[in-house]
């Protein structure tokens, strides 16, 4: 099987290991990856302003790529990339209008009238591979792992696009981490807003949101948290050292990207790194139970 | 001469808005010194290579705009055209022996990269049609390699930077890349590194000073008399009897 993919920036420098370990996991699915030709970038977040339509021509661009290609279906595996993606799809499937400006704007290009569906990984994992199917191939269970499920905004809000039937309880991480043998875990703070780009412009405003959720991760005993997003992870992976410095009672806590517990469990974690780019909670956990070569 | 062949069809142009008859078979940059106008700067090689002679035109009746270079764009009946001989954009300085050959170096540089909404006007009016937005695009995730594959036919004329909303200076990225990719990334030959060494240890200095010391007619033959590398040869092709060699 193959799937037409776009990676995004962020997964070619600072997510490269989301992107690794994705790659890996779906050849041991299987699934070959087939990363756009020609891509650019989605436009990161979405134009809300309805008059703004110069912001929807680069996730349109990158939907025309896809369907140029030939594919009907274009993967994604950062969170942000498929709600920009998904988003700019239903504008043109929805509003003829804009569509019409859009593509008397693209000139150039082949025309667009919504004809690629945009999935994540998970939502592709579930309804094209199966859970069963997941579970049959996996060689080292990730028993024992209480695993915080942590979907931020992007992949749930709005409704509309959300990869889960209930964006307010949803269910596709739990099932993606129970077919992998770990323990998906509630905490609270499942749906939570990381705190995004509030770093840059409100930095405490950010170090509340993610610190409180890092607290209540804890608080529910979990080993580690699994997300999607290279935003989330960057506010509540990579940015602890300095959570911990307004928040000193903090705890460090593994975060890893959901591919990458697939890899591990797959037999392929080795590919699913460079793990330089996990904080150093999650390379300790990585050594201690064995799960990869750190 | 009653033979009409050697009689030039005449076209109208319209240089600047002023209209000018010139004949049909010119490049604007002849048709325009036809007209009279003198170039000091905005030409260059003449040879389509420089990138000095960046020339933008419309035609009668189309609303898109077109581009080329002077010295290669043959002139057709009504087209509205001016040279842009240099078009501003920030280029930045930079310690070249302390930079990274890794994205951040270029994102530091060039933050405005950011800006780029994926538009495509820079890719349209490139006259080298090189891909110009998709080596942003490259810039953006940090694949030097792909920017520098993409954008090694820029001849660096700025006509991509006087069309892109986001007020980029894409050349000025792009060559940033390339140097940071061929300086810093791709291997060294060793053959290279072999022959400076060679050339570093003056084995040619003799031989060239003797050849400094031969003058005129006895110099001309031994240029003519050279042995050159025929133009199918493979790489292991040597000359055999060059003075020195």
């Amino acid at each position: 099987m193959k799937i037409a993919y776009y990676p995004g920036c962020t997964l070619k420098t600072k997510a490269k290991n989301l992107e690794n370990a994705a790659i890996a996991a779906l050849g041991k699915l299987g699934v070959e990856v087939e990363e756009l030709e020609r891509w650019n970038c989605c436009g990161a977040v979405y134009s809300l302003a309805d008059d703004d339509l110069i912001h929807q021509v680069a996730p349109v661009r990158v939907l025309i790529r896809a369907k140029d290609s030939g594919a009907n279906k274009v993967m994604t595996l950062c969170s942000q990339c498929y709600n920009t993606l998904a988003r700019a799809n239903r504008l043109v499937k929805e509003d003829e209008e804009k569509r019409k400006t859009l593509n008397l704007f693209m000139d150039e290009e082949s025309g667009y009238n919504g004809e690629v569906e945009v999935v994540h990984m998970l939502q592709f994992l579930r309804d094209t591979i199966g859970w069963d199917e997941v579970k049959k191939k996996v060689v080292k269970p990730l028993a024992g792992l209480k695993v915080a499920p942590f979907y931020g905004c992007t992949l749930l809000r709005p409704t509309e696009v959300s990869i889960d039937e209930q964006p307010f309880a949803p269910k596709v991480m739990n099932e993606f981490l129970t077919a992998l043998g770990a323990t998906p875990v509630q905490f609270g703070s499942t749906t939570d807003c990381c705190g995004a780009y509030e770093v840059l412009v409100n930095p405490d405003a950010a170090v509340r949101q993610s610190a409180d959720i890092l607290v209540k991760a804890k608080a529910a005993g979990v080993d580690a948290i699994a997300l999607s997003c290279p935003l989330c992870e960057y506010n509540l992976g990579r940015r602890q050292p300095s959570i911990k410095l307004a928040r000193p009672e903090i705890e460090e806590m593994p975060v890893y990207y959901f591919s990458q517990l697939l890899a591990m469990a797959l037999g392929v974690a080795e590919q699913s790194g460079p793990f330089e780019l996990n904080n150093l909670a999650t390379r300790a956990q990585i050594k201690e139970r064995k799960l990869a070569t750190v | 001469m009653t033979d009409a062949a050697v009689i030039p069809d005449m076209v109208p142009i319209f240089i600047m808005g002023k209209r000018y008859w010139v004949p049909d078979s010119l490049t604007i940059m002849k048709a325009m010194e036809y007209a009279g106008y003198q170039f000091i700067r905005g030409s260059g090689c003449r040879g389509g290579i420089c990138g000095a002679c960046a020339t933008v035109y419309r035609k009668e009746g189309d609303y898109k705009i077109y581009t080329g270079l002077a010295c290669q764009t043959v002139v057709e009946p009504n087209m509205h055209l001016a040279q842009l001989p240099f078009y501003p954009a920030l280029r930045q300085k930079y310690d070249y022996a302390a930079a990274s050959a890794v994205a951040e170096t270029v994102h530091a540089l060039y933050p405005e990269l950011f800006r780029c909404v994926a538009c495509n006007a820079c890719t349209k009016v490139c006259p080298m049609d090189v891909q110009v937005m998709d080596y942003i695009a490259a810039a953006k995730r940090g694949d030097l390699e792909a920017v520098n594959e993409i954008s090694f036919d820029c001849i660096q004329c700025g006509l991509c930077a006087s069309r892109c909303m986001g007020e980029l200076p894409q050349y000025h990225i792009a060559q940033l890349a390339r140097r940071l990719y061929s300086g810093k990334i791709v291997v060294r030959t060793a053959h290279l590194n072999k022959m400076v060494d060679t050339i570093k240890g003056g084995k040619f200095e003799g031989p060239l000073q003797e050849v400094m010391k031969i003058k005129g007619d006895a110099l001309k033959k031994l240029y003519t008399d050279r042995q050159m590398e025929p133009a199918m040869s493979d790489e292991t092709w040597a000359p055999s009897s060059n003075v020195g060699l």
